[in-house]
């Protein structure tokens, strides 16, 4: 089968879209600009995961989603997605705001919440400030200028100085239209001494039919802020997925990632991590299932600028069927970021003689005085663990589901939202058994 | 009802194709105590794993019947629900699966679906227990074995062996690594099983342990065989002389089970 690999979509489309959008003309230009540039800019550069033959240009583009006045009205397996009483949510329904809610109290205190199209038009200094500018860059790839140039969707999170919030604040992305594509981007801003902790959901029904996922995320832990940002994805058979979460976080302040990688379909899923203050420390989490025939590329890294940053890479895969999935972790110390720590460990978990993983653990440090370290591993569940599990009664099955989950255990319990934990633990559940 | 039988009968195990035990025969009944003892490499982890159903240990020949059915033809599991345990000489760690968590569906596992063990009673027992052990509260919610102290792990058997209540249990080296106050408090729990429903076969090294555990019967094992066993005060010979007299009485040289008799 041929795969096209131009996008049907043309100039006056991607005009007559952002009017329809009542698109500010800065954004349109940068949308028409990323279209050009999408054309010659090469895919993302994976080393060992042939993108080829992936779907990267069927899809419905434009799809419209119902409004709803209550979460009653949503189908039960969007509902049970949803924190108990959380207080700040919207729900994205194919490629338009159905639902959105932010506490008055936050509101009152500056904080923005809201979709993107209202926020670059209302907020349009802080948009364009940080919109694919200090992050991830529109001409990275081919990828992400098209994701530029066909941004059907997007959030726009800012805490304003010293604004500590308490609840976390969740989105849930429901790609209800089976055909529906979702270009979607994430723009947070914490600006200085302010606290968030932020969850994501993206949902998909689409086994059969084929569409794709666009998504980029780019996180501002301005000096001092604290984000905790948490992750289900959960597109189905028929999506292929780039995701792209860039975090950048400034003098003291953390970003704690926590990223439940569960799609079904092939999937390039990028976090990348600059630590550019002194001081500044993330974490990196993240687990992923791969089952049934699908190829997944998973890159953690984290960039040292700032002195005495740290950094900790943490992922852990379970593989099964005929999966194949790549794990790199890197961690990367420039120059003059003294003292900083670069840790990072990757296990894969393989559960049948089909599948194949790859830990690549990568160091790359230009700076003498700093601690760096790395373990990966690729292994099967150790016999002599079921044999321990067993020997008190417990059967081969049960025993596994017990090693498996201690396995993913560590990156789950951080997904801040207890429901949203739970949930995850369901989709590993249904995906490994 | 009395308790159960292990009878072990001419039992041979191979290990990566070289042969272990060469012929054991041992009978434990419900309400006895025996004791195994023997010098280093001479079987005796070999033969409580093999009873267990270890994935190593090869059976080449031989019979291990509890109250007459076939332990040899069960899955490990099996084996536990039939009323087997064993602590382990180097339990393992599981990351990521809490101690509690592991006890309660290994109690769960010998239960019928829908009748598990309410929340709430489960909590109690384990509570109770942890307290007759001395064991730190915490030890619940961490991790299985991970991070345990050699002690902990030794005290965390004896727990899930109170817990489980098993009808016949092999100890291995449960005493390695205690402490003398360490040992007081788990020989208590072990007596404490003490019934005629429960029968239990002890590893050791050490007379120390069966001070406060008596031994209804003790077992010397060398090349891979029981070659004597007899009462409590055979326990008190060995740790005043050593081995080398019954060396001597049975001509062995090398006790080890690379030797050949
Ligand atoms: N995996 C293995 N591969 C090869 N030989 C083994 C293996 N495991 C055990 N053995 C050998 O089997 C023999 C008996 O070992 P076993 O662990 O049963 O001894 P033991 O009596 O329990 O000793 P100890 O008192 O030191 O615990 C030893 O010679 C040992 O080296
Ligand atoms: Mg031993």
């Amino acid at each position: 089968m041929a795969v096209e690999t131009q996008l049907p979509y043309d100039k006056q489309y991607v005009t007559e879209y952002s009017e329809k959008r009542n698109e500010p003309s800065w954004f349109k230009d940068i949308r028409l600009q990323a279209l050009e540039q999408s054309e010659d800019l090469p895919m993302p550069k994976l080393e060992k995961t042939r993108v080829r033959n992936w779907n990267f240009t069927n899809f419905k583009h434009d799809v419209a989603g119902e409004q709803i006045q209550s979460i009653d009205e949503l189908p039960e397996k969007i509902r049970v997605l949803l924190g108990e009483d959380v207080e700040n949510l919207i729900i994205v329904r194919n490629n338009d705001v159905a639902y959105a809610k932010l506490s008055e109290d936050l509101s009152n205190q500056g904080v923005i919440f809201e979709d993107l199209f209202t926020a670059m038009n209302e907020h349009s200094d802080l948009v364009k400030k940080y919109f694919m500018q200090q992050g991830v860059s529109v001409d990275e790839n081919k990828l992400t200028a098209r994701h530029a140039a066909l941004l059907n969707s997007g959030i726009f999170l800012y805490l304003p100085k010293n604004v500590v919030v308490q609840e976390p604040i969740q989105v849930v992305f429901w790609q209800e239209d089976p055909e529906a594509a979702l270009y979607n981007h994430v723009l947070l801003v914490a600006d200085q001494h302010s606290e968030v902790t932020y969850v994501e959901n993206y949902v998909s029904d689409n086994d059969e039919e084929e569409t794709v996922a666009n998504i980029v995320s780019e996180i501002f832990a301005l000096d001092g802020a604290k984000v905790s940002y948490g992750a289900v994805d959960n597109f189905a058979k028929g999506t292929t997925t780039y995701v792209n979460r860039r975090g950048t976080v400034e003098r003291d302040a953390t970003l704690e990632w926590a990223l439940g990688q569960m799609n079904d379909g092939n999937t390039i899923s990028e976090n990348i991590t600059n630590l550019m203050g002194d001081n500044s420390l993330s974490h990196a989490k993240a687990v992923s299932v791969g089952r049934g025939n699908q190829k997944q590329d998973f890159t953690a890294n984290i960039r040292h600028y700032g002195k005495a940053s740290e950094g900790y890479i943490l992922q852990h895969g379970v593989m099964k069927d005929s999966a194949a999935s790549i794990f790199n972790g890197i961690g990367k110390v420039e120059h003059g970021a003294t003292k900083a720590n670069a840790e990072q460990e990757s296990r894969v978990l393989m559960l049948s003689d089909g599948a194949r993983g790859d830990a690549n653990p990568i160091l790359l440090i230009d700076e003498d005085d700093v601690t760096a370290g790395h373990a990966a591993s690729v292994g099967r569940v150790d016999p002599i663990q079921l044999f321990y599990l067993m020997s008190r009664g417990i059967s081969q099955k049960e025993a596994e589901r017990l090693v498996i989950h201690g396995f993913l255990d560590p990156v789950v319990r951080e997904i801040p939202i207890e429901t949203v934990q739970k949930q995850l633990r369901e989709v590993i559940e249904g995906k490994v058994y | 009802m009395a308790g159960s039988t292990l009878e072990i009968k001419d039992l041979h195990v191979e290990i990566e194709g070289e042969e272990i035990l060469k012929g054991v025969n041992l009978t434990i009944n419900g309400g006895e105590f025996h004791a195994v003892m023997g010098p280093n490499g001479t079987g005796k982890s070999t033969l409580a794993s093999a009873i267990m159903g270890h994935p190593k240990y090869e059976i080449t020949k031989g019979e291990v019947k509890l109250d007459g059915e076939d332990v040899l033809e069960m899955e490990v599991d099996e084996r536990a629900q039939a009323g087997l345990f064993l602590a382990m000489q180097y339990p393992s760690e599981i990351s990521g699966v809490t101690n509690s968590d592991f006890l309660r569906s290994s109690i769960n596992a010998r239960r019928e679906e829908g009748d598990e063990i309410p929340l709430m009673k489960f909590i109690k027992e384990m509570d109770a227990t942890m307290d007759d052990l001395e064991i730190d509260k915490n030890m619940a919610q961490r991790y299985l074995n991970e991070g345990f102290s050699g002690g902990e792990k030794k005290r965390n058997e004896i727990l899930q062996l109170m817990m489980l209540k098993p009808a016949i249990a092999v100890l291995d080296e449960i005493d390695s690594g205690l402490d003398i106050d360490a040992l007081k408090v788990v020989a208590n729990g072990i007596n404490k099983m003490r019934s005629d429903e429960f029968g239990c076969l002890i590893i050791t090294h050490y007379q120390r342990l069966l001070d406060y555990i008596t031994p209804d019967h003790v077992h010397v094992m060398m090349q891979g065989r029981v070659v004597k066993s007899g009462g409590p005060e055979l326990a008190q010979r060995l740790e005043a002389e050593g081995y080398d007299w019954i060396k001597d009485e049975l001509g062995i040289d090398d006790e080890t089970v690379g030797q050949k008799a």
